[in-house]
């Protein structure tokens, strides 16, 4: 059913390409626009103004809550389909902080829980078609490693005074190299958010730029222009990867670098 | 070249200003709305997942894990009274089955002991029997004879008178015993 | 041919910064690579390295992406 459905569609593409030939001049699809913030209420996008940012965030918002609370609503020992996915989420990056962060890395697991579910259901609702991607944004993600970043620094202090220092100062290696060490640790320190909220925007941004560009050949392939579907397909089964390992990659780093401040032996 | 210049300016300063294409993502006047909405975001997810979700998803697990902890015990009860039941069961056979054997035994022995007296006495009466058989044969035997002896004693003088002779009774008497002695 | 050679070298530029995208699905291979050879000789090692291997890989990425977005700052920022 399904086969012959996809058949039919596909014929129907390319019948509807050899009849309606697409002007190349009307096909211009930048790239970019899919990015663009859009205000609601004012012409333009000031700070309280409701956006797209806005709907898509409380889209997020929503999803986190259908499944977290919605789907473990009814406390089953048998658990339906939506409290099993809950639960295995839960189960994931419990064990993600226990394994990584060690055991007293634990009482943030709530925190870290949050970053994962926020950041898995924005990258997944922004692969429905026409969606806006909030993580695609430097300004979204840059927050997000701030977040990690100050809390990082600030756990690392409280818990270990001025011994959290002892991070950049390599025991190991020989006394004439550790300054030069210190000062290469101080700066990978220091470009850890930077790294951390460019590669979530980067791949998002990136995933999302190509489907675009493919998309935009269609313009110029006249009769074919039915085929980048077949690449746009294949990328984005790819996005679809891609926005689940982005999540799990950051939160896992997350538990990294809350490993150094809890434990800052080198 | 200078308007040149010039238009690029201008259309880095409407890029800047979110109209043209550009980045979006570098477009600094949208910044401060997305990070408002991102708080707002943020701490809703927080209060969402800490206050309701967790908590209700980890007492579901620790349920579960007790209601399996539970129920594993009780399997292990079970299977220990299976056991014993299977072992009581198996007791009760083997008694049963050695006093079957004893019964059995019993019954061999009475019935032999029967047996062997009406043997005995199957025995006697066949000795009483053989013996009663063997005095009435000596006797047929014996008469028998002696009828022998009187026929050959009249044969032979009805011989000895048609020959002609005369018969003497002693003398063929003597002459019969002597012949059926051998 | 339009345009002045400001744009002829940010073109250039940006196609030249692409080519990192294409060092760093070397280093990403490299990292899966040499993770699936050990994961073979040690099959009962590798479950608990996976996250290790996503952390490799997610760090050579991030330098393929640096340059994808320098790539995308000279085509549409400057």
């Amino acid at each position: 059913m399904g086969k012959l459905f996809f058949y039919v569609a596909l014929a129907l593409v390319v019948v509807s390409g050899l009849i309606f030939k697409p002007e190349v001049a009307e096909l211009v699809i930048h790239p970019m626009d899919q990015f663009n913030v859009t205000s609601y209420t004012s012409d333009h996008v000031s700070m309280f103004a409701i956006t797209n940012v806005t709907v898509w965030l409380g889209l997020a918002v929503l999803a986190v809550f259908a499944l977290m609370v919605l789907g473990s609503s009814r406390r089953a020992i048998v658990p339906s389909r939506a409290q099993s996915v809950a639960e295995l989420t839960y189960g994931f990056i419990y064990k993600m902080v226990e394994d990584v962060a060690g055991k007293d890395g634990v009482k943030f697991f709530p925190y870290i829980m949050t970053l994962f579910m926020f950041i898995l259901m924005a990258n997944f609702l922004g692969l429905i078609p026409t969606s806006f991607t909030t993580t695609s944004h430097i300004a979204v993600t840059a927050v997000l490693a701030a977040l990690v970043f100050f809390t990082v620094t600030i756990v690392g202090f409280v818990k270990n005074g001025v011994g959290f220092l002892g991070l950049f100062w390599v025991s190991s290696a020989p006394l004439a190299l550790r300054p030069i060490l210190a000062i290469i640790e101080l700066i990978s320190y220091f470009v850890r958010p930077v790294s951390h909220s460019i590669r979530l925007a980067g791949n998002v941004m990136a995933g999302h730029a190509v489907l675009k560009v493919f998309a935009g050949f269609a313009g110029a392939l006249g009769l074919f222009s039915f085929l980048p579907i077949f690449a746009i397909t294949a990328v984005y089964a790819l996005e679809v990867l891609v926005a689940f390992i982005q999540a799990y990659v950051f939160t896992i780093l997350t538990c990294v670098y809350l490993k150094d401040a809890l434990h800052p032996s080198h | 070249m200078a308007s040149n210049t010039q238009d690029a300016a201008h259309g880095a300063a409407e890029a800047a200003q979110g109209s043209a294409p550009g980045m979006p993502q570098l477009d600094f006047s949208t910044f401060g709305n997305q990070i408002f909405w991102l708080a707002i975001a943020l701490v809703a997810i927080y209060l969402i997942l800490s206050r309701v979700a967790l908590p209700r998803i980890a007492a579901v697990l620790a349920e579960r894990q007790g209601t399996i902890t539970n129920d594993l015990a009780a399997a292990e009860d079970l299977k220990a009274k299976a056991v014993e039941a299977e072992d009581a069961y198996n007791k009760a056979l083997a008694d049963a089955r050695a006093e079957a054997q004893r019964i059995a035994a019993d019954a061999r022995a009475e019935i032999q002991v029967g047996l062997d007296e009406a043997i005995a006495k199957a025995d006697e009466q066949i000795a009483v029997k053989a013996a009663e058989s063997e005095k009435a044969i000596a006797e047929i035997k014996a008469g028998a004879l002696e009828s022998v002896k009187e026929v050959a004693a009249d044969t032979a003088e009805a011989l000895v008178s048609a020959l002609g002779g005369k018969a003497d009774a002693k003398a063929i008497a003597a002459a019969v015993a002597d012949r059926t002695k051998g | 041919m339009e345009g002045d050679i400001a744009q002829l070298g940010q073109f250039i530029g940006a196609g030249l910064a692409a080519i990192g995208s294409g060092a760093a699905a070397i280093g990403v291979g490299h990292v899966a690579g040499n993770f699936l050879a050990g994961a073979l000789r040690n099959p009962s090692a590798a479950a608990g390295q996976t996250a290790t291997l996503f952390i490799g890989i997610a760090f050579a990425e991030a330098l393929g992406i640096f340059s994808f977005l320098v790539a995308l700052l000279l085509m549409f920022a400057v």
